[in-house]
């Protein structure tokens, strides 16, 4: 990690434009200009403003539950017989994912715009399930837009969003999962721009939505670094997070950046194996590209068109990457690897008998990773993972796998 | 003079206004899609929009959407657009091209090779929908020295001090989108569209087409009386193409007859 000449980049990123080096910007018709421009400058006003801090710290402290325990995980470890291993357990959060930490400060800036509608897209369905949970907490009209194929995959969170009193959206275009719902709550955006607020899930899209997602999730981190130091007295050697969009992955970096002694992992789906194509892995396999309003690594084909994508966690299941994970791969800040379905659900399944924590399958794939690189580590070397989100939601895959219906 | 502009210029002396059509390259054919230009253009079409087919385009309307999908499974590349550029160009030397769609496969296939080749097919202008001016000078240098005219959006949202950056930047004609939302929506307001053209008229000195949801001669008639020099129609005869899926044979008519109408409300 040499190479990394001036640590003071890392706070000033993006720069003015919404670069990060090479990547991100803003790549969206003339029409949501103004809404970005307008969203960019209040939150400018707002994240420094003391009663807007103020509002956001005590719904994550009261609401969401904050700070989530560092848990260590000793059967885990022993079992492993390697490096110390700790989760970060996100899981344990309202509506049990990192998700929340995100929707909570987007929709108090919904709130300060003055917008009563908010929107989100979704793939698994826990980002939809905490938009339209905040979205109950604070009186706001909510629709959500799901893939038609992982409407039927997560069954049980959509029927969550409507109890919340949330529209779920099928999305029918394209290949019907993660990405045609972005696309169409970017067209509900349009339409709608005077009275509704997107609430994006990750930390992609247009500027300033990379920033300000992870800014809000970045107290994953903060929390972290402070937990370490008081149980040993040092920070970690190691975090590892799975990265779909890479919002869980970004918020616990981003406090670490400039701590260039921790190593940071982050693991993309290699689905059914990065060789056959059939994976959700841009920053293994992909080439630079632009995609959702940023450039970033995106899966293409040799005609510039994006690729099907494949992984057993619907949430992963998302052809392109945050573009600040695309400019610290390429400055060799973090490193990316991949892990595969197969490895996922073991790891899942694995961290349930030992442990009693049921991952989603998500966060199931920073687990199996992690078990491996681990392995490899002395006892005296702390792991950390982002244990991002509960397994409750993927029960039903791993009944199929067992060939049990439930 | 390039062609846009040699087009906008024998409108205004005869009094008339540009009727401007969009279609997606590929859709349903390659050889079809040149049939249909040409039976546009016999019809009274001034200039056309040729829509590069994407994945993902995010600005489209469910009509659009699909077309482009169509084009994709017929298996539809940028070259095979540019393909069809020149094979419109061996009979039709005069009406302007304008190829219209998203960044990505240009980016992919490089902004100098894609300039260089569209100069090539007979291009003369391009509108990238998800690249606003300020991600787009790069290839806004690469368009420039091939002789291509970079043509940038104008929206009910963008403030007066963008339009003017933006009429600082585009060349050949700006494209007003009439309202907010996607290709083919039906909300237009003819009488908010004039007022906002009152106010762009003053900022720039291109002429300006209007477009997003002129669905026939009617709403083409008002707004060109709104004050636009042109009219954007897409949705609407891309649907025309859409309905003539089985029956290949009567696009050309059908849509030919379509555009005839439009020219007459817009002339009468």
């Amino acid at each position: 990690m040499g190479n990394i000449g001036d640590n003071e980049r890392f706070g000033a990123m993006p720069d003015d434009t919404g670069h990060f080096g090479a990547f991100g910007g803003r790549f969206v018709s003339e029409t949501l200009m103004a809404a970005l421009g307008e969203l960019e400058r209040e939150y400018a006003k707002l994240k420094n403003d003391p009663e807007f801090n103020r509002q956001f710290q005590d719904d994550l402290a009261n609401y969401v539950g904050r700070p989530s325990p560092l848990y260590f995980a000793e059967r885990l470890t022993e079992a492993v017989g390697g490096a110390t291993i700790l989760l970060k357990r996100e899981d344990l959060n309202h509506t049990g994912a990192h998700k929340i930490n995100n929707c909570i400060g987007q929709a108090l800036l919904a709130k300060h715009m003055g917008k009563p509608r908010v929107i989100a897209e979704t793939g698994a369905g826990q980002h939809g399930v905490a938009a339209a949970t905040v979205a109950a907490r604070f009186g706001l009209e909510c629709h959500v837009y799901m893939g038609s194929d992982d409407i039927e995959r997560q069954s049980l969170n959509v029927y969550r969003m409507k109890l919340l009193g949330a529209e779920v959206v099928p999305v029918t275009s394209g290949s019907r999962t993660l990405k045609d719902a972005l696309s169409e709550a970017m067209r509900d955006w349009v339409t709608n721009i005077d009275n509704t607020y997107y609430i994006i899930g990750t930390v992609a899209g247009p500027h300033p939505y990379p920033m300000l997602v992870r800014d809000f999730q970045a107290v994953i981190g903060q929390e972290t670094k402070a937990q370490c130091q008081r149980m040993f007295g040092r920070l970690p050697d190691m975090l590892i997070a799975c990265v779909g969009g890479g919002s869980n992955a970004m918020g616990m970096f981003y406090p670490f950046l400039e701590d260039t002694d921790v190593r940071l992992i982050g693991v993309e789906p290699a689905g059914k194996g990065l060789e056959t194509g059939l994976h959700a892995a841009p920053l293994s396999r992909g080439e630079v590209g632009v995609l959702h309003g940023n450039r970033t690594y995106l899966m293409q084909n040799s005609d510039g068109q994006v690729l099907p994508t494949s992984s057993i966690s619907a949430g992963l299941d998302y052809p392109a990457v945050g573009p600040e994970h695309a400019w610290l791969k390429d400055i060799e800040r973090a490193e990316y690897v991949a892990v595969d379905d197969e490895e996922a659900v073991d790891a899942c399944r694995r961290l349930n008998r030992l442990e009693g924590i049921l991952p989603a399958l998500e966060s199931a794939h920073a687990v199996a990773y992690a078990i491996k690189i681990a392995a490899t580590m002395s006892r005296d070397e702390i792991v950390v993972i982002n244990l991002s989100g509960r397994g409750d939601k993927d029960i039903p895959t791993l009944a199929e796998i067992d060939g049990i219906s439930l | 003079m390039s062609r846009i502009e040699g087009c906008f210029s024998r409108l205004a002396d005869d009094g008339r206004k540009a009727l401007v059509t969009y279609i997606v390259a590929g859709d349903p054919s390659i050889e079809k899609t040149i049939d249909i230009m040409h039976a546009m253009v016999a019809n009274g079409v001034s200039m056309i929009e040729l829509g590069m087919p994407f994945t993902d385009p995010e600005a489209e309307g469910p009509v659009i959407q699909l077309s482009q999908e169509r084009a994709l499974v017929n298996g539809v590349t940028l070259q095979d657009v540019l393909s069809v550029v020149a094979g419109f160009r061996e009979q039709d030397d005069e009406t302007p091209i304008v190829l219209m769609g998203y960044v990505n496969p240009v980016e992919h296939m490089g902004y100098d090779a894609f300039a260089s080749a569209a100069a090539d097919a007979g291009v003369d202008g391009t509108i990238i929908v998800n690249l606003p001016p300020e991600e787009g000078e790069l290839l806004d240098q690469s368009l420039i020295a091939a002789g291509i005219d970079p043509v940038y959006l104008l929206a009910p949202t963008t403030t007066e001090a963008r339009a003017r950056m933006i009429f600082s930047r585009a060349r050949g004609f700006a494209y007003y989108v009439s309202l907010k939302g996607t290709t083919g929506a039906s909300t237009l307001n003819v009488s908010e569209v004039g007022a906002r053209l009152e106010v762009l008229r003053p900022l720039g000195d291109l002429p300006i087409a209007v477009g997003f949801g002129i669905k026939n001669g009617k709403s083409a008639r008002e707004v060109a009386d709104a004050g636009a020099d042109g009219v954007v129609i897409g949705a609407a005869v891309v649907g025309l193409i859409e309905s003539c899926q089985n029956e290949p044979d009567r696009i050309t008519d059908v849509v030919g007859g379509f555009i005839r109408e439009v020219r007459e409300a817009l002339d009468g």
